[in-house]
């Protein structure tokens, strides 16, 4: 039995509120390694600056094990996001957590940008660093929808410790599909790793699979429906080699097919690409003025928390350049 | 002690230093057929040893069972948090609340010590108007972060109206209610053991199902 603090939780300070009064140089939304890098250089710079965010962590929470951050051979990615909000909470930024974003409005003639939540209250800004993550991609095959939360999982450290004995699938062929497989098949009984085309995760992963005896691999495997009664039972599959179309039992599917820029809301404001990421610019700026970006939203190639963080360095930066050619 | 490390012990100190009025946790637990029950109870003892003004009443289940049954609880380890004239708040956790579910145990503590926090005017109006009895039960595991996140949203309706109760259950521990319930994504939010849903969704959906259960 072990505990878990909570990474907003900062022992020994008041907890810094957002203003609703005040008109802030940056409000960065996000709580993940893009967000609070932002947060932390732009508090560097003097900046007035507030986080606004849905969870503190990110997706990085869901990651078992983080081994490609430069500085940390292996560490969980809770322990890696304890680190960095520990970092900002050394310097008093204030954090709104559990929110939601409804909407960035910008006014004709004003450079002043208002900041709308969910909830109801409004905040305003100079500027705004949007930095709002990813969700998983869903696999887009009937049954899918039928089954989730009854077999069908998309968080494999939440989930796995439901199906202890028994017999999952994985669908999936980059780091996370494998990570999963490997952190599942210490709890299940068998894992069967399902990718419709090769491995696209990180040899080192690759070779840690291929030692263990209850995961089998499945390449070249197209997922065609998730099938079940009450709960899943399997998947129907098809070998796209041989065309040969099988059952791969599971009461367990884990979908760790990638993941979709969280950037509904901002269709309408801002220029999106064909995968709905923001697009910016080598500043990390919007096709909006005063609007940026950063992290796994943006149509920056390679999501890597490593590169999350720089992005929001970079965004930072270019805000406080911006912000000296603002009429306040 | 057996289950806080110094760290993580100094850290909680200074946690729940900032409770504004005494809180009572009573736990229950039963003598057989509960696996958690001695590991809970020393779990809690640690907190409280902490925490100046957190104090732990050991119940047990059979014994004290006019207490259970004024506090509605039918299963061990469970745990509900009294205020400072110690009046049941309608808040419980079935299941010793380690893992992530610290989080969600503090964030209770603190708002039954008195450091409540402000919810939007909206809000507090929607919950007001919620009149029919309303049972909220949160199913998480102790390895999920976005859990704690749904027990501290359902907690914290409960503490806003007298009509609503939430319960966190730990799905392993509570594995028949858990397949009972149908659960294999956590967290699942089942409400009046009628509307459902997973994930830690904003507060206007936790709303929006608890107003599907006030229509006549």
């Amino acid at each position: 039995m072990d505990v878990n603090l909570n990474l907003g939780n900062n022992p020994g300070k008041e907890k810094q509120k957002l203003d609703p009064e005040t008109v802030y140089d940056l409000i960065v939304v996000g709580g993940g390694p893009a967000g609070l890098n932002t947060a932390l250089y732009a508090k560097r710079k003097g900046l007035q600056v507030g986080i606004i965010a849905r969870d503190i962590g990110g997706q990085v929470m869901d990651t078992s094990s983080v081994e490609n951050y430069l500085g940390f051979t292996s560490l969980s990615g809770e322990e890696l996001m304890k680190k960095f909000i520990n970092h900002v909470n050394e310097l008093n930024v204030p954090i709104l957590e559990y929110e939601e974003l409804e909407a960035v409005n910008v006014r004709d003639g004003s450079s002043i940008r208002e900041v709308v939540l969910k909830g109801g209250q409004r905040f305003n800004t100079y500027s705004v660093v949007i930095a709002t993550g990813s969700k998983p991609r869903r696999l887009g095959v009937p049954g899918e929808k039928e089954y989730a939360g009854k077999g069908v999982c998309y968080c494999a450290i939440c989930d796995g410790p439901l199906f202890a004995g028994e017999e999952v699938i994985v669908a999936g062929g980059g780091n996370s599909a494998v990570e999963a497989a490997i952190d599942l098949a210490k709890i299940v009984k068998k894992v069967t790793i399902v990718h419709r085309s090769r491995f696209r995760a990180d040899q080192i992963l690759i070779d840690q699979l291929s030692k263990l005896d209850n995961v089998e691999v499945k390449l070249q495997t197209q997922i065609l429906e998730v099938q079940g009664e009450k709960f899943m039972t399997g998947i129907k599959v098809k070998d796209k080699e041989t065309g040969e179309e099988f059952v791969v039992e599971g009461a367990g599917l884990f979908v760790e097919i990638g993941y979709l820029p969280n950037s509904e809301i901002f269709s309408d404001l801002l220029e999106l690409n064909e995968r709905n990421e923001i697009v910016v610019d080598r500043y990390g700026k919007t096709s909006v003025e005063g609007i940026y970006a950063a992290g796994d939203v943006t149509d920056t190639p390679y999501k890597q928390i490593i590169m999350s963080a720089g992005d929001g360095a970079k965004c930072a930066l270019a805000v406080n350049d911006y912000l000296n050619t603002v009429n306040k | 002690m057996k289950f806080l490390n110094e760290e993580v012990a100094k850290q909680l100190e200074g946690i729940f230093g900032g409770m504004k009025d005494d809180v009572t946790v009573a736990l229950f637990t039963r003598k057989e057929d509960c696996e958690t029950c001695t590991d809970t109870k020393d779990f809690l003892t640690e907190l409280a040893s902490v925490a100046p003004k957190l104090s732990l009443e050991n119940l047990d289940l059979e014994r004290d069972s006019d207490k259970a049954e004024e506090f509605g609880v039918e299963m061990a380890p469970s745990l509900v948090l009294l205020d400072k004239d110690k009046n049941y708040k309608r808040i419980k956790f079935n299941g010793v609340p380690s893992g992530h579910e610290i989080n969600s145990f503090i964030s209770s503590v603190m708002e039954v010590s008195g450091n409540s926090q402000d919810l939007p005017k909206e809000i507090v109006e929607r919950i007001e108007k919620i009149e029919k009895p309303v049972n909220i039960k949160v199913f998480v595991t102790l390895a999920c972060p976005h859990c704690p996140g749904a027990v501290e949203k359902a907690h914290k309706l409960a503490l806003e109206n007298p009509n609503i109760h939430a319960d966190m259950i730990e799905a392993q521990t509570f594995y028949d209610m858990s397949e009972k319930y149908n659960v294999s994504s956590v967290p699942k939010i089942v409400i009046n053991d009628e509307f459902e849903f997973v994930g830690n969704q904003p507060l206007e959906v936790f709303l929006e199902e608890i107003e599907k259960t006030q229509v006549a």
